[in-house]
């Protein structure tokens, strides 16, 4: 498979009036077209820093001090402010969060919809509203015609986040990045918009790196799945590999603490005590460790590499070093390994 | 819209009658008579004056006449100035006044949205403060200490704009900029604190993430947005705009309402000093009505019976 | 890849289980006044004004030992006088004059008797234009600190029932502040000006009158967000008296607001007292206000501009500094406004 995007070794600081905040450090992964890259963990890891850096819609005080992000083979970094806009709405587009706020309300949507149209392509206006509209059928806002001139208040959530959808898709980008597009929405809301995204992806082809904290909407969407942590990947691979043979003593904290159809009554859900490390100054060994029940003197000296469990899939944990004791994780994730081997059987 | 207008409108008569009520009563209420000080009149001749005035009436039936004048546009006649009606006297003294308030919200305005823009856009740089400054300055300086400043350096030594006259643009041009300062401070605060805010905006990030370049986001989206909350700080603008026009006028020898209404406050002149506080307050309800009404138009959010519930 | 060669006894597990010292760290929790504090004295300008503003009370309070002359003491033969500091030789303080194109010793002139200095000069009847403005500032501050009490005291309590009470109650007294503030206050303040005698009282009760409804509102909105506080709720149902939950629950809450508004209150009332004294309704003379010291230096300031640039200055500064002061303070009690 042919990669379109690689993010290689991205480091980003803040400055703040307290100090320099790591926010990433040393990030690594890569997108294939038309594939589905999901990015998980807690608030604050970083996810949102992470492919913002992409688009480079970061803070006036982020700084991008280390790293590459390949687009076809050219670094997005080393692009001017220009080259960026073309790119932007156009190759690349993004979702956000909060479909409340993410529309200017003081524009008709029809116009909010055409516009990446008119920036990139040279179309008239009536072209691009025509396009305007096509696209908001699409995304399945009913009579879109006469809705068109509609302001944004007149329009509920789930409908607000299909234009803001409809807004990304508009002009075929090649990647869409969804930073939490369901967070914002009740649950019902929530399902019909991972079906659209999933079904414009097969209608249009693009490749999407979603990201949430909700584990439980991972399986429905992604192919892959990466699992951030303080800055850091912490573990990556596809899906099943992810959720069922899970090697991270934090992936196993994640998947613990989240409800599955077959959490029964007496298994309680678990949630990982602690809080992320103060990124301000970073630990020097495994972020994850002071609240790691797994945790290892190792763990407090040096970071651990990025181990191979299979082709796809990779753990950075000094659990998988040969040397390491052998540790049985919490009986969820053994319940989980079972069905894992199961899967392989098949 | 049409019901909420008309509802605004009884709310500025109710207002109105309230407050010619209050006046009405509060000088009548002032000792003695407004001729006792100036002309020595014998009482026969004083009790003549008084009929002729409908001062030896109830003060009830005063008050009937008082207020049904009103409703007939008739806002009593001047003790001063050859028992001119005071209609007739805001008619002829409207128009500077208009000219110099108009001019000076509009150059306020325009130049205090540049500035709070420039500032909110360029947050926390050499632009920014230098703004900050200048709004600040135009706040706390008193337009009556601009003007005479205005007015000894660039008329009485430099000799760039006229003293005190009344003529043509040029004579307007100092009392304008003496009273633009604040509005101009007030805009320039107020827009950029509105701007910093919609620029740090959801919706601005996504028009980042369309593509357009920086100064078509401030165009396109942040503008319109932190303009129309602008319009509400119109009124208390026209405000201070007046108050500052009653001293400006006076030190630019400006022949305005402004200026007579300090005259006939300084000569107790009291039916002039009634029908100015009833105009004046006419006036500045209206113009709250009127920013009202062009809020509601303009602002998508509270377009009324649409269900807005924003 | 390569697997990294790592001592054996680095693998020893912790028994990191239940570990949950974590949780405690964090920064030291400052109290949210102490906070607010430190916001405050970390912002340059802000600590620059309210330093200026200290020396300006600061002499005002003490005016009658700071002010070198009697501020009403006048000296006929002495009018007029250019500013003098001591013997030193610096032009526009030397008490030199221009006269005819010439520069000549004003002092000598009118026979000012040896050791005579008056450092910013006199006004048309011979007195001290230093006394003066320290004493007129001290009245244009006691115009403002009387305004902004009244101010507080019809405000907070009227605020704070309309907020507290709701339903009618609530109603009835949101519909007077409404009258009372679709009336142009500078027209109230005119009008109560007319009818009461010039004087302090007056000016302070009509800038006071319109004052009011300003912070009013503020204090009802912010009171109807607290009741329904726990605290608050919780003091309620164990029956505290509503006086003591006011001052004990509510008055703490409100304090920023209040510090806030009180802030852009003080500039305000000095602006209409120099208004009024400036258009002859405010403080009678012979007392000196900043204001009547503007409109007498206006009238001089054709050929004696020192006399209006004076109190100019120190009314702008005033001012300034409070503007900037309530700026600083807001930013100090709630941070997300700045940044
Ligand atoms: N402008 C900024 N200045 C300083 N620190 C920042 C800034 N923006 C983000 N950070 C820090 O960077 C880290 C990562 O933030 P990020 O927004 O990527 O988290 P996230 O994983 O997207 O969390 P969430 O799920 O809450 O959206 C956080 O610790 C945050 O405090
Ligand atoms: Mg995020």
């Amino acid at each position: 498979m042919d990669k379109i995007l690689e993010v290689k070794d991205l480091h980003v600081n803040f400055a703040t009036y307290n100090g320099t905040v790591q926010a990433i450090r040393g990030v690594n992964f890569d997108l294939a077209a038309g594939e589905t890259l999901a990015i998980v963990g807690e608030s604050g890891s970083g996810k949102s820093i992470t492919v913002r850096s992409i688009l480079q819609l970061l803070a006036k005080n982020a700084d991008i001090n280390k790293g590459t992000i390949l687009y076809h083979g050219e670094d997005l970094l080393k692009k001017s402010k220009k080259e960026m806009d073309a790119i932007r709405g156009n190759k690349i587009s993004m979702i956000f969060q909060d479909p409340m706020t993410s529309l200017d309300p003081t524009m008709t949507i029809g116009k909010q919809v055409a516009e990446p149209l008119l920036i990139h392509n040279k179309v008239s206006k009536k072209e691009a509203l025509g396009r305007a509209e096509e696209v908001l059928r699409l995304v399945g806002i009913p009579n879109p015609k006469e809705r068109m001139n509609d302001y944004p208040h007149q329009f509920s959530g789930g409908q607000r986040q299909r234009i803001v959808i409809a807004i990304a898709i508009v002009d075929y980008p090649e990647i869409l990045i969804a930073d939490e597009p369901t967070t914002a929405l009740d649950v019902t809301v929530q399902a019909q918009i991972i079906d659209l995204l999933k079904e414009l992806q097969q209608k249009i082809g693009t490749a999407i790196i979603f990201i949430t904290h909700d584990l439980g909407v991972v399986a429905g969407i992604a192919d892959r799945v990466a699992v951030m942590y303080a800055g850091k990947f912490v573990e990556y691979g596809s899906v099943d590999e992810v959720f069922y043979n899970p090697q991270h003593p934090y992936t196993w904290g994640l998947l613990d603490s989240m409800p599955t159809l077959d959490t029964s009554e007496d298994d309680h859900l678990n949630s990982i005590p602690g809080t992320p490390p103060n990124l301000l100054n970073p630990p020097k060994g495994d972020a994850f460790a002071p609240r790691n029940e797994y945790a290892m003197q190792i763990d407090l000296e040096k970071q651990p590499p990025f181990f191979k469990v299979s082709k796809t899939h990779y753990a950075a944990t000094w659990l998988l070093h040969p040397d390491a004791p052998k540790v049985t994780p919490p009986k969820g994730i053994q319940k989980r390994f079972e069905k894992f081997k199961k899967l392989g059987d098949k | 819209m049409a019901k909420y207008i008309l509802k605004r409108i009884l709310y500025l008569f109710l207002t109105l009658f309230i407050i010619a009520t209050i006046t009405f009563f509060l000088m009548k209420m002032l000792p003695g008579t407004p001729f006792s000080n100036q002309n020595r009149l014998s009482p026969d001749q004083l009790a003549i004056v008084k009929a002729q005035y409908g001062l030896d009436q109830p003060i009830f039936i005063q008050y009937i006449r008082y207020i049904g004048g009103l409703f007939q546009g008739n806002l009593g006649t001047s003790f001063q100035f050859n028992n001119e009606p005071v209609t007739q006297l805001i008619g002829q003294r409207l128009a500077p006044s208009m000219q110099i308030g108009a001019q000076a919200m509009i150059l306020g305005t325009i130049l205090g949205i540049l500035l709070g823009a420039v500032a909110a856009i360029r947050k926390n740089s050499w632009v920014d403060t230098l703004a900050t400054f200048v709004s600040i300055l135009g706040i706390s300086i008193p337009s009556f200490v601009l003007a005479v400043l205005l007015q000894f350096y660039l008329a009485y030594k430099w000799h760039i704009y006229p003293v005190a006259l009344w003529d043509n643009f040029q004579s307007s041009v100092l009392p304008t900029i003496a009273l633009a300062a604040l509005p101009l401070g007030n805009v320039a605060r107020f827009m950029r604190t509105e701007m910093v805010d919609v620029l740090s905006s959801d919706y601005i990030e996504l028009a980042k993430s369309k593509g357009n370049s920086e100064w078509q986001v401030v165009i396109k989206h942040a503008l319109r947005n932190s303009l129309i909350p602008i319009v509400t700080i119109i009124g208390p603008m026209a405000v201070s705009t007046m108050t500052g026009s009653m001293v400006v006028e006076n030190i630019f020898s400006i022949p305005g309402i402004g200026e007579q209404f300090v005259k006939s406050i300084t000569t107790n002149d009291y039916p002039t000093i009634m029908g100015l506080t009833i105009f004046y307050s006419f006036l500045l309800i209206l113009v709250f009505l009127v920013v009202d009404i062009l809020y509601v138009l303009i602002d998508p959010r509270i377009r009324l019976g649409n269900g807005g519930n924003d | 890849m390569e697997i990294p060669q790592i001592p054996k006894d680095k693998f020893k597990l912790l028994n990191n289980a239940g570990n949950k010292e974590q949780e405690k760290i964090g920064t030291p929790a400052l109290t949210y006044m102490q906070d607010v504090r430190r916001r405050l004295f970390k912002n340059k300008v802000a600590v620059v004004c309210l330093t200026l503003l200290t020396i300006i009370v600061f002499i005002s309070v003490f005016a009658p030992i700071i002010a070198p002359y009697n501020p009403n003491a006048q000296h006929a033969t002495l009018s007029n006088l250019p500013p003098k500091l001591g013997n030193l030789n610096i032009p526009g303080f030397n008490g030199y004059q221009n006269m005819g194109g010439k520069m000549v010793d004003a002092y000598a002139q009118v026979h000012a008797p040896k050791g005579t200095y008056y450092l910013l000069g006199t006004d048309y009847l011979g007195r001290d234009l230093l006394s003066r403005i320290i004493y007129g500032t001290r009245l244009s501050l006691i115009v403002a600190v009387l305004a902004t009490l009244v101010d507080l005291l019809i405000g907070i309590p009227y605020g704070i029932v309309s907020g507290w009470k709701g339903g009618m109650t609530d109603n009835v007294m949101q519909r007077i502040v409404e009258i009372v503030s679709s009336v142009p206050n500078l027209i109230v303040v005119i009008l109560m000006m007319i009818i009461l005698k010039p004087g302090l009282i007056s000016i302070v009760l009509a800038i006071a009158i319109t004052d009011w409804v300003t912070m009013a509102r503020l204090i009802r909105a912010q009171t109807f967000q607290l009741k329904e506080q726990e605290y608050v709720l919780a003091a309620r149902t164990l029956g505290e008296s509503s006086t003591k939950i006011a001052t004990k629950h509510l008055i703490p809450n409100l304090s920023s607001t209040i510090i806030i508004q009180t802030m852009f209150t003080i500039p305000n009332a000095i602006f209409f007292e120099a208004f009024l004294s400036f258009i002859g309704i405010g403080i009678p003379a012979p007392n000196a206000s900043l204001g009547t010291l503007l409109s007498d230096g206006q009238k001089a300031f054709r050929f004696l501009p020192y006399q209006m640039w004076a109190p100019a200055i120190i009314l702008s500064i005033i001012m300034i500094a409070t503007n900037l002061l309530g700026d600083g303070l807001r930013d100090a009690f709630d941070p997300q406004s700045s940044d």
